[in-house]
């Protein structure tokens, strides 16, 4: 059977790169779930959780805002953060949250409310996931 | 002839000297170690980023975005990336030789760091902005810096950009580099540490068409600014490895002459104290010849 190559890409490491059997990314315009030999697509990325199935096994990652690029048998993943569900700290995740919400009740800047607000994205993203995993 | 207290005394400094430059090699290779690790991290997020970007140039269709807009080139801009400090051996001043060869009428600079600044106002060129970056850059500051270049290229105030800055390739080679960062299009070669011949072999990869989502303008718009924010926050990094892999191997270079240097004056020292003591030893002996007698 035909697999994707998919890689996750952030300023500091890449994260993932394997060959997988499906894709479910969180796009602007909703999820969309990549099987291989999917049209080529560009697309933004939001912040959210990334689900990867490879045979019969699911893996779980938290990511921020970013770019998808699509070739039939690749897929590129640019974002600025992108955690494995397993290496996601609940407790600091959810200490950001709460830091980066009343961050947001301050005055600040224009700068500044689009970092807290990716801040805040990226708590989200990773608490989603984590939660989501302890069902 | 020097007395002995003076080759004491001059291998007492040599000795500080080498101890300071020991200890600014020590924090060098610290910083070092961080800043290279930094920058070799963000490399192949600025590969993918330029390769999705090739793909997204070539199939945009007839969408063009200001940051595209080719025109002709009557004033240009350089954005000169420079250490603040200097002992850093020949990296400012080979860097400095590359920005001489802009030419000084129709060319503005930008400049990251003191030293370039400095090198700008010195030569009587024209200034437009100085930005400072830390040891560690934030990806903030790149986006401040890269924000300006962008108004001043949309604005219609420079009609070309390039960056101007050293390469990191290892700890010994850094090397000056100047690359087209606007209009962004000529993609050959667009990359801080991104080998351009593997660049090209992805590039033929690319398929015939692409679907956007939501839309090519709206994926553009995103991903032009975004791109040029990474390109520079990437040089950062690319400039700061540079910087204290120059700086620890011209400090080790210090302190390697300091040692030397003191060797040869302690045999001096050495020597000549021998030959005061031959010489005194000479003297009662003479003496004490000359009364037994």
């Amino acid at each position: 059977m035909a697999t994707l190559k998919l890689e996750i890409v952030t300023p500091d490491a890449k994260i993932f790169s394997d060959d997988v059997d499906m894709v479910t990314l969180p796009g602007v315009e909703g999820e969309m779930g990549i099987y291989p030999q999917h049209v080529p697509l560009m697309t933004q990325l939001s912040a959210g959780e990334i689900v990867v199935r490879k045979g019969a096994e699911d893996f779980f990652l938290a990511v921020g805002d970013g770019f998808v690029e699509i070739t039939g048998d690749r897929v590129a993943v640019l974002t600025d953060m992108a955690i494995r569900a397993e290496n996601i700290d609940e407790a600091a995740a959810e200490e950001a949250r709460r830091r980066a919400e009343s961050r947001l009740g301050e005055k600040l800047d224009d700068e500044e409310v689009a970092r807290v607000n990716a801040a805040l994205a990226h708590s989200l993203a990773q608490l989603k996931v984590k939660r989501r995993q302890g069902r | 002839m020097p007395s002995t207290r003076d080759i004491r005394r001059r291998i007492k400094s040599v000795k500080n000297t080498a101890q300071i430059t020991r200890a600014m090699q020590m924090v060098a290779s610290s910083k070092m170690r961080k800043a290279q690790q930094l920058a070799l991290a963000g490399r192949p997020y600025a590969a993918l980023m330029n390769n999705m970007l090739a793909h997204v140039a070539e199939h945009a269709g007839d969408f063009t975005h200001p940051l595209m807009a080719k025109r002709d080139v009557r004033k240009r801009a350089v954005l000169l990336v420079s250490t603040d400090k200097g002992l850093c051996g020949a990296l400012n001043s080979n860097l400095m030789r590359e920005a001489a060869k802009f030419s000084k009428d129709t060319t503005v600079f930008v400049c990251a760091g003191r030293k370039g600044s400095q090198f700008v106002a010195r030569t009587r060129r024209t200034l437009a902005a100085e930005f400072t970056y830390k040891d560690s850059p934030q990806f903030g500051e790149a986006r401040a810096v890269s924000r300006f270049i962008q108004e001043m290229f949309v604005k219609g105030e420079v009609d070309h950009v390039d960056i101007l800055f050293t390469n990191f390739v290892n700890t010994l080679t850094q090397k000056p580099e100047a690359l087209p960062l606007l209009p962004i299009g000529e993609l050959k070669a667009v990359s801080a540490g991104v080998d351009s011949r593997a660049l090209g072999a992805t590039l033929e990869k690319s398929p015939l068409e692409y679907l956007f989502e939501p839309g090519a303008d709206k994926v553009l718009g995103e991903l032009l600014p975004h791109y040029l924010n990474f390109q520079v926050y990437q040089v950062l990094l690319e400039a700061k490895a540079s910087e204290h892999s120059s700086r620890m191997v011209a400090m080790k270079n210090a302190t390697d002459n300091a040692k030397q240097l003191i060797k040869d004056l302690t045999l001096d020292y050495n020597k000549l104290r021998q030959a005061n003591i031959t010489k005194e030893l000479l003297e009662i002996t003479t003496a004490q010849m000359a009364l037994g007698n």
